[in-house]
């Protein structure tokens, strides 16, 4: 057994935090929430070219997936990066596409995914709003056993997450994809996929909240000595790097075994993480955190977000014990 | 990145399983917090060593199989799973073994670690003083230099399994004059029944005698129970604490174990489980499996050559400990007053897993560690 990520993986994650970093992520995910999406589109069009959506399309349509760990991996660089639109729905909507018996939209759709060239969105099997619709070229929908592709949406909500924008697929123009008992089956597949990456974009918010932190309080002086001086703030901070780094094994394993238990595990404690090292940012920041324009707020807003999106922690923490065997 | 175990692995876990199934008393031992607790676990510790599984990580020739970290993990999953007894020689087993193989003498090696494996000596620890617990920095404790060897004067106390140990080890203060307090000290071994030396036990909340305290009236320790160079105990000691803090001393076996077992007392409840604590029950068995998978990755470091980094074990202690209490209360909370009833597997567990936070460092130390060494903060007033 070798549970480490090989130096192929460590490389690829390296490179892709590196590219990132120099993209400027922060602007482009305002300009996100503002509803231009011109700068993300190029961001994404930079992912694309680092194969990162290749990951979650087929060899048989242009891919070199599905590749699990390897989307996992990725995903934490894209929540460190607060990398803004429907990432994990494009890449769930792939795996749904490709469990359809008919292979027609896969042909369709999915080489145009690998390339960046599309993006998908997908409401959760439970209904309600769909991640920025708006932005997306088409929007999936299960409803019943019929699986429909929406090209418009309605009204436009905000999220509290400024840069999430949510609204509702309009059926009444759909197309229907798929029916029958195999899309019930393929949605389940699909949630799972968004369920790993949600879970592996939430420990990277939690990460860049952290090391955001530290920094902060590093150099923050208040009472004559930097704030990170005060046993206090350390331990805040131990528990919230405690509770990251027991997070990340959790979600490494539910990319190898895909099991519904370990993906779950993985949602709760990425999740749980993460907000956690939100409601800490927030605290040892003080003012500074709760202020908009200070680009912390991007990660902040968003671990709140990502805790209910794709699993609540109830229903991640009701799935684990249910499939736990007594 | 894979969870793949090898077919070596895979032959090893089944060779464990097979032993403890065929070995593992049907019915639990008393606790070895007691007289004769105490005795029949060390009967068990001679049996696992007969079927050469008490120290299977140690090499071939102290007893052990030589057995890779992960195939550790692999036992110690197998173990916990099967109930087997609690291990009485652990404070020998995972803090001295581990630093004589690292810092002992040949001799040293030769004469501790084969009785120790069979269960013939089993040590105490005898770190903390009455003024010294965490900061061990503080110890006051003597060694003073005679012929042949040191004269032992102090005060040792909260020594683990010292009521009925046969030796101890610890550090003590043998160059007084060294310019920092953790410089200075030496890192001996003793006999518990050597002269000069008073065992008083002391009971733990539960009233067993658990730990004890030692009163040490020049007690004459040879210079071949000197582990590492005089004056340099605190390097020494400092490889232990690091094992007592990370896995070795509490695997996730115990817990990957614990936590099926609670889901199963969930289950069990059916109807009139406490809907409150299906949570709990859930977060129980995701920090188990944090736990577990966490260990694999280390063992996959470790098995590379790649050392953990300076204070990751600190952040490993206050992952498990607190584990380890949420399972028991958790499971207290589904039993109900039943639960309250002494001696059952639970409200023994409960009592063990509560002195986890205040051990081997309190948690507050190691958070001030994970704080400084992995995060980077300063040092500072500790307010």
């Amino acid at each position: 057994m070798r549970f480490l990520p090989t130096v192929e993986q460590a490389d690829f994650v390296h490179a892709l935090d590196r590219m990132l970093a120099a993209a400027g992520t922060p602007e482009a995910a305002r300009a996100w929430a503002a509803g231009e999406h011109a700068p993300g589109r190029r961001l994404w069009a930079r992912l694309a070219d680092a194969g990162l959506f290749a990951l979650a399309v087929p060899e048989a349509y242009d891919g070199y997936g599905p590749r699990p760990v390897e989307l996992a991996l990725a995903f934490v660089e894209l929540g460190r990066h607060a990398v803004p639109g429907p990432v994990a729905e494009t890449v769930a909507a792939a795996e749904l596409l490709d469990a359809l018996p008919d292979p027609g939209p896969a042909k369709e759709w999915l080489p145009r995914v690998a390339a960046g060239r599309a993006v998908l969105g997908l409401a959760a099997p439970e209904g309600g709003h769909a991640l920025d619709a708006d932005a997306a070229d088409a929007v999936l929908v299960v409803s019943g056993d019929r699986l429909l592709l929406a090209r418009d949406h309605g009204p436009v909500l905000a999220s509290l997450d400024p840069v999430r924008r949510l609204a509702v697929p309009q059926e009444g123009t759909a197309a229907v994809l798929a029916t029958g008992p195999a899309v019930a089956a393929a949605a389940a597949r699909a949630a799972d996929r968004a369920a790993l990456v949600t879970a592996a974009q939430a420990l990277g918010v939690g990460l860049a909240l952290l090391a955001r932190t530290v920094d902060h309080v590093r150099r923050r002086h208040q009472f004559g000595v930097p704030v990170g001086s005060f046993q206090a703030v350390k331990h805040r901070l131990a528990d919230t790097l405690i509770a990251l780094e027991f997070a990340r094994p959790l979600l490494h394993g539910a990319a190898v075994t895909g099991t519904g238990a370990d993906v779950a595990a993985a949602k709760v404690a990425c999740g749980e993480a993460a907000y956690r090292a939100a409601r800490t940012a927030l605290q040892l920041h003080g003012a500074l955190g709760y202020t908009a324009e200070y680009d912390l707020s991007l990660w902040l807003t968003k671990a709140r977000a990502l805790r209910s999106a794709w699993g609540t922690p109830a229903r991640c923490r009701a799935r684990v014990l249910a499939q736990t065997p007594g | 990145m894979d969870l793949d175990f090898t077919a070596e692995e895979r032959s090893f876990r089944r060779q464990a399983r097979d032993w403890l199934a065929a070995h593992v008393p049907a019915v639990p031992l008393p606790s070895l917090e007691t007289a004769e607790g105490f005795a029949a676990h060390r009967a068990w510790e001679r049996r696992l060593a007969v079927g050469r599984w008490s120290v299977v990580s140690w090499p071939a020739a102290y007893g052990g199989r030589d057995a890779t970290l992960l195939q550790w993990l692999v036992f110690e999953e197998e173990y916990h799973a099967a109930g087997a007894p609690g291990r009485v020689g652990q404070n020998g087993i995972s803090l001295l073994g581990p630093t004589l193989l690292e810092h002992g003498t040949q001799e040293q090696r030769d004469r501790v670690l084969p009785p120790m494996a069979r269960g013939e000596v089993i040590w105490a620890q005898a770190w903390s003083e009455p003024e010294a617990g965490s900061d061990l920095a503080s110890l006051r404790s003597t060694a003073t230099r005679t012929e042949g060897g040191w004269l032992l004067r102090g005060q040792k106390t909260w020594s683990s399994r010292a009521a009925f140990a046969d030796r101890a080890f610890g550090l003590f203060r043998s160059h007084p004059g060294a310019p920092r307090p953790h410089q200075g000290l030496t890192y001996l071994m003793f006999g518990l029944d050597a002269p000069g030396v008073t065992v008083r036990p002391l009971a733990r909340l539960d009233g067993k005698p658990a730990f004890a305290e030692l009163f040490l009236d020049d007690v004459f320790v040879p210079d071949a129970d000197v582990v590492g160079s005089p004056g340099d105990g605190w390097r020494v000691a400092m490889s232990t604490a690091a094992d007592e803090r990370g896995l070795t001393l509490r695997s996730p076996g115990r817990f990957t174990a614990a936590a099926r077992r609670l889901a199963a007392l969930w289950h069990s409840c059916g109807e009139d489980a406490d809907p409150s604590a299906a949570d709990r029950v859930a977060d129980a068995l995701i920090g188990a499996r944090a736990y577990q998978l966490a260990a694999y990755a280390g063992a996959a470091r470790a098995a590379e050559g790649g050392a953990p980094e300076a204070g990751a074990s600190s952040l490993t202690k206050v992952f498990w400990s607190e584990l380890d209490i949420a399972l028991h209360e958790t499971a207290l909370d589904l039993l109900g007053p039943p639960g309250e009833a002494a001696g059952g597997p639970w409200a023994e567990g409960w009592v063990f897993a509560l002195a986890g936070p205040v051990y081997a460092g309190t948690n507050e130390i190691q958070r001030d560690i994970v704080a400084e060494r992995l995060l980077g903060l300063p040092r500072g007033r500790r307010r």
